[in-house]
This record gives C-alpha cells, structure tokens and sequence, in this order.
C-alpha cells in the first residue's frame, strides 16, 4: 500500500518536513537532511547584508529537496505578503509557510492577522500553509479560505515541549476527517513526533528538535521512525483505553 | 539623494537603477528578490527602474529557518 502524503497536487513519501535554521554548520544540516528522508524543507527570507560578499544559502540544500518559505519574523499580516511575495520572486515558487507573528516571548500565532494574510495570498496564487494555533475554529476558516493545509502548533516554537494539547489536535482530526493536518512547531524528541501522528496529523513540521540535537543526523533519522511509527499506529487504529486491567491469558485453565 | 536600503540611509551622487544599485552595494543579483517602496520589482525591471530621492528598497535572499 502506498500511503503517500498529498498536498497541493504534489506527492510526497516523506511525512516530515523540516527547517533550515539554528543547524551549528552545514555539513551537519546537510546530514540530518538526508537521514531524515523529507522531501521538503522550510528557508526564511532576509535582508542580504550590504558591502560584502555573500553566498547563496540555498547551494546548501539538496537540489531534490521543495523548497518551502517561510514568512517568519513578520507580525502583521502586511509584512507577511510582502515577505511571500518577495520570496515568490526570489524562488519562482508560489509555496509559502505563512506565519504571522503575534508576540516575541511565546512567538504565538496571530491568528486573525494569519487569516487576513492568507486571504490575500491565496487570491494571489499562493499555496498557503497556515502556522496557527490548534483551533478546531481557526482551522475551518483557514481551509475555508483556501488553504490545502493547516499547521497547528503543538507547543511554542523552539520550546521542545512536545503535544501541549492532545485534545485539540484529536478533535481537529475528527471534525475534519479530509483536512490535510501539519504539526508545526513544539515536537522536542520522536516521541512528540509519534503523539502527533497516532492522533492523525499527516505530517510533522519540525526544526529546532533536530538540528539543536546533540547528534541532529542520528536524531533526523529518529524523527523520520517515529513519524513512521505514527502514521502507521494512526492507521492501524489504536485499541481501547480501559480503566481497568483486561487479561491477556486465558483466565479459565490455569493449574490450581 | 538619500535612499533607505535594507535599513540603512546611504547617499547616492546621482540618480541610479536597480541594478546599478545592487552592484554599487556588493549585492547578489541571483536568487535575491527585490521591493521598492513596498512593491516587488521583477528582475526584467531592474535596470530600468530608477531610483528616486527618499526611495525606500529592500533586497532579500534566503537564509536558514523553521
């Protein structure tokens, strides 16, 4: 059976996408990219710092990878156009990460400004991938607008907390049985991946739990097992938390 | 005239391109993206788009993120 992921008429095996950022050089970056199996990676857009040469970021990157943009550091949905746009015309790719930024301690999701933003771009032609807050509410309006795909938070950017709230990812999943579901941002170590993924997400979106990783290649390759793991337990359909005991040996027959 | 790019004020002697510009700073011409006045300019503008006094440009690449 081929359980691949489709997102916006492209198929991809890979249900892990992940960053480009805090990696401590590049052959490390390079290395987790590869172990980790994604087919996709995340770049943010920046000011090229004037009088002095620079080189381009993305020689860095496997040519084979999908490049997605982010929109990242913008808090309003204004900025965060310009930034799509802009990274549209640098990449010739109308694929976007949109986030918009609510507040510097928790990097929250503005949500209202995330849905205007999303409006506009999708008028414009983007592939809009929302990072949002796990809302049931905030989803349907996203998807509403046009978006293939939601992004809920699990925990806060970079916080490494994992699953913060099973409940509103599980209900997510059951509300909107055909949404395409992308855990971004809080997924700290494989297991965090694995929650996510056995609660129905579709693919994980994570950064900071590889690359700030003792070993981020032999973590890549971890993530890439648990999101696997996941996705088959989803799958496989879990069996009934019980309250009590519920024995696995024939209880009649046992020598007395 | 004085122009705003990536931030920062500079003085320019004579009213230049963008493409002018771009070199005249050590910027990138390949896989960089640039904005005028809050307005994406196409690459195929560059060099005839000239800049004014109090213009405010943005030149962006793309660098490691999440």
């Amino acid at each position: 059976m081929t359980d691949t992921l489709q997102l916006a008429g492209k198929s991809f095996d890979s249900r892990l996408i992940i960053g480009t950022g805090k990696y401590r050089s590049f052959e490390e970056m390079k290395a987790a990219h590869t172990a980790s199996g994604a087919e996709m990676v995340t770049v943010a857009v920046n000011r090229v710092p004037l009088d002095r040469k620079t080189e381009s970021f993305l020689d860095h990157l496997d040519p084979a990878m999908q490049i997605l943009p982010n929109t990242a550091g913008c808090y309003d949905a204004e900025h965060a156009i310009r930034t799509a746009r802009l990274a549209r015309e640098a990449l010739e790719t109308d694929w976007v990460k949109l986030e918009v930024i609510g507040d510097q301690t928790t990097l929250l999701p503005d949500n209202e400004q995330t849905l205007e933003a999303a409006r506009v771009l999708i008028k414009e032609g983007f592939i809009v991938l929302p990072y949002f807050t796990d809302d049931l509410i905030m989803a349907k309006k996203l998807i509403e607008a046009g978006c293939p795909a939601v992004m809920p938070l699990a925990a806060p950017i970079g916080s490494g907390m994992g699953v913060q709230n099973p409940s509103n990812l599980r209900i997510m999943r059951e509300q909107l049985p055909d949404a395409t579901i992308i855990v971004d941002a809080g997924v700290g170590v494989p297991s965090d991946a694995a929650v996510a993924m056995e609660l129905g997400a579709d693919a994980i979106l994570m950064n900071t739990a590889i690359a700030e990783a003792g070993n981020p290649g032999q973590m890549a390759t971890a993530m890439k097992l648990a999101v696997e793991a996941g996705r088959l337990a989803y799958l496989s359909g879990r069996m009934p938390k019980r309250l009590y005991a519920s024995a696995s040996s024939p209880i009649q027959g046992a020598i007395k | 005239m004085k122009i705003k790019i990536n931030g920062e004020i500079k003085e320019l002697e004579k009213a230049l391109s963008l493409s002018q510009i771009l070199e005249l700073f050590s910027l990138p011409a390949q896989r960089v993206a640039v904005e005028l006045n809050r307005r994406v300019v196409r690459k195929q503008d560059w060099s005839t788009t000239i800049v004014e006094d109090d213009d405010r440009i943005e030149v962006v690449h793309f660098v490691g993120g999440g």
